[in-house]
């Protein structure tokens, strides 16, 4: 994977950036050379326009995303796969309307970048389409992509990917995240990843104790793929969080019986016990630079809330109060921290500085119960938690600037655990809707739930960068 | 005595014949694992297969050693101790971390059984059920843990013999989602951890 990212980036680079832009729908019109492209646009104009708009004022711009050309017959499995896959990033996105590829069979199949049926396309409505390509020669493939807008037939986007042919779904998540940074400017999730607890392998704990199944640690694709296990402890291992730079996963595990900090530098194999063994430690949280954690500790007597150096150094206490301090979350910029307290008699949200611990308010003034706060990136300026509702509890988003408070989703069995993705615009949480607890990601307004996680029980995910 | 003796006979029968599942309880492995390195590309590598079910390994053939001593309780091991436990676990109310009359007098057997054992040393595991988040019940079962130990140290037990640990809402006694299971779950668990 790292292999493949490498060249794509390296031939981004010798394709030169495409630049940004930030225009809303419908249709706001940026020139550039023709030269920032790869490969020059087949019209040879002097100027195009790279953002592509929509057909209709105020809705979204029509995509069409059709398989990929086979080089050969045993590239043709890759090819569907890279088709669907860009697809589904660009649709979960949700900044184009995506035409169903099912609508797609009436149009003749282009071989080349030269056969595009434009006047079909437009026929169907698309404002953009794509055309990719896949070579394949020994484990090696080379991927074409080109994006063009049906109404002016000029080529937007082209950018050419070689590397192995064992993951095909990266080709098209870099394509995706590619297109969503030239045309909309946004940094879209398709190559970032979520890490979960699961009890999938049903195995039985280590220890003299009644029928209990280890957990352990997992890391998947956005979108649920490639799920796979990162921690063999047949123990108890939960509270997985993200380093920044994706590279880390910091979690709790109780290996040594009482639960302690560990940071599993997953691609190194390198592990690091870095609370060693003093009290009950939970729920690390990198801080938004990648240098501190916050994490919560019993240590002095008391749950409370601590933030210590990335190497276990500097441990310094945070709050101090009779009541419970729990779930810590850093905001953007790293200068306050939200966290649960049940100072009032029940757990409620609070913030206070980062620094010291002090200028402690309370957020949540009109939930019963509140709980697990994470503060979205930005340029959101918002708080997800979970609140009771009933006998159970939903996801609410409390806005930062207006103190509205919208609830998220409404009684479909428990919701809990809101983890934002990197652009603010989704949230991964645990819910017992679909029978045990599985792993769904939504959009930050209540659209585009999707069940992450099938397999056995998955709870308390986090997103990556 | 001579039930549990039967008992710890018949069971280390038991193990002789399907020595794998038994000793799985052996001890906990305590050791710090690194966790696997996961290499590009992620298509090709899979996870790391559970072990099959009935899968022998070399450390599953040891039997455990049966129990022949007179005294049965001083003289079995851990897990044989901790399998058929003389602690008991004491159960709360919802959302409380009050030891009620029940729960008191519970523990205040178990405070027997550690005085006429001086030399064990006992983990005091909070337990919770699985109303109230995650996040909460882990500090809930904290409370939990550290009332009990409270109580036991006011009866007379020295504080380095009792450690505490939160399982939160991890490990149910009872899986069901029903008020009787919750019931079972709201618990302090005791397990001997040294003799």
């Amino acid at each position: 994977m790292r292999r493949l990212r490498t060249h794509a980036v390296l031939l981004t680079i010798l394709a030169g950036i495409a630049g940004l832009w930030s225009s809303p729908w419908p249709g706001a019109a940026v020139a550039a050379a023709t030269g920032q492209n790869q490969t020059p646009a087949p019209s040879q104009q002097t100027e195009i326009e790279l953002v592509i708009g929509a057909g209709d004022a105020g809705t979204p711009p029509r995509y069409a995303v059709p398989d990929f050309v086979a080089g050969s017959p045993d590239a043709a499995e890759i090819a569907k796969s890279i088709g669907q896959v860009l697809w589904d990033d660009l649709a979960f996105e949700r900044e184009f309307y995506l035409i169903p590829r099912d609508t797609y069979s009436t149009i003749p199949p282009a071989r080349s970048p030269e056969q595009v049926p434009f006047a079909a396309w437009r026929e169907l409505g698309a404002d953009a389409v794509f055309f990719g390509s896949v070579q394949k020669s020994g484990d090696k493939v080379v991927v074409q992509v080109r994006l063009f807008n049906v109404r002016t037939r000029q080529q937007v986007f082209s950018k050419e990917y070689s590397g192995t042919a064992s993951n095909p779904r990266l080709y098209a998540h870099t394509v995706a995240d590619e297109v969503h940074l030239q045309q909309r400017a946004l940094r879209g999730v398709a190559r970032t990843k979520l890490t979960f607890v699961s009890d999938r392998n049903k195995e039985r704990l280590l220890g003299p104790v009644d029928n209990r199944e280890v957990k352990e640690i997992y890391i998947s694709d956005y979108d649920g793929a490639n799920q796979r296990r990162i921690t063999t402890t047949r123990q108890l291992n939960i509270n997985p969080s993200w380093s920044p730079d994706a590279k880390a996963v910091a979690y709790s595990s109780y290996r040594n019986l009482t639960p302690q900090i560990f940071l599993s530098l997953i691609y190194q194999g390198v592990l690091e016990n870095v609370t060693k063994n003093v009290g009950s430690n939970y729920m690390p949280v990198f801080s938004p630079d990648g240098t501190k954690l916050a994490f919560v500790s019993n240590r002095d007597g008391n749950t409370e809330i601590y933030v210590m150096n990335r190497d276990g150094s500097n441990v310094r206490r945070l709050t101090n109060h009779p009541a419970y301090e729990s779930t810590p979350t850093w905001s953007p910029n790293g200068a306050q921290i939200a966290f649960t307290s049940d100072r009032s008699g029940k757990p409620q949200v609070y913030i206070m500085n980062a620094a010291d611990g002090s200028n402690v308010r309370r957020l949540t003034v009109s939930e019963s119960s509140a709980d697990r706060a994470t503060w979205s990136p930005a340029p959101f300026n918002e708080i997800a938690y979970a609140a009771q509702t009933g006998e159970w509890y939903d996801i609410k988003i409390h806005d930062l600037a207006t103190g509205m408070v919208r609830q998220i989703t409404f009684g479909e069995g428990s919701n809990e655990s809101p983890a934002y993705s990197p652009n603010g615009k989704h949230l991964a949480f645990t819910s017992t809707r679909a029978g045990g607890l599985q792993v769904f990601t939504i959009g930050r307004d209540g659209r585009g739930l999707k069940q992450i996680t099938r397999s056995g029980n998955n709870q308390t995910p986090a997103w990556s960068q | 005595m001579v039930s549990s003796r039967r008992l710890g006979i018949a069971f280390a029968v038991i193990c002789l014949v399907a020595a794998p599942a038994c000793s799985r309880r052996k001890k906990p492995d305590t050791t710090p694992q690194p966790a696997p390195t996961i290499e590009a590309p992620a298509a090709v590598t899979p996870a790391p297969p559970p072990p099959r079910p009935g899968a022998q390994r070399v450390e599953d053939l040891q039997p455990t050693s049966p129990a022949l001593s007179e005294d049965s309780v001083a003289n079995r091991s851990l897990d044989e101790l901790n399998r058929d436990s003389p602690l008991r676990p004491a159960f709360f109310v919802l959302d409380s971390s009050d030891l009620d009359e029940a729960g008191r007098s519970i523990v205040t057997g178990n405070v027997e059984v550690l005085k006429k054992y001086p030399q064990w040393v006992v983990t005091i595991e909070g337990h919770c059920d699985e109303r109230g988040t995650a996040e909460y019940n882990l500090a809930l079962g904290e409370r939990r843990a550290s009332a009990v130990k409270t109580y036991m140290v006011s009866l007379g037990i020295a504080p380095d013999r009792l450690r505490t640990v939160s399982y939160g809402k991890e490990f149910p006694f009872d899986q069901a989602h029903t008020e009787d299971a919750w019931s079972q779950n709201r618990r302090a668990h005791f397990v001997i951890t040294a003799k």
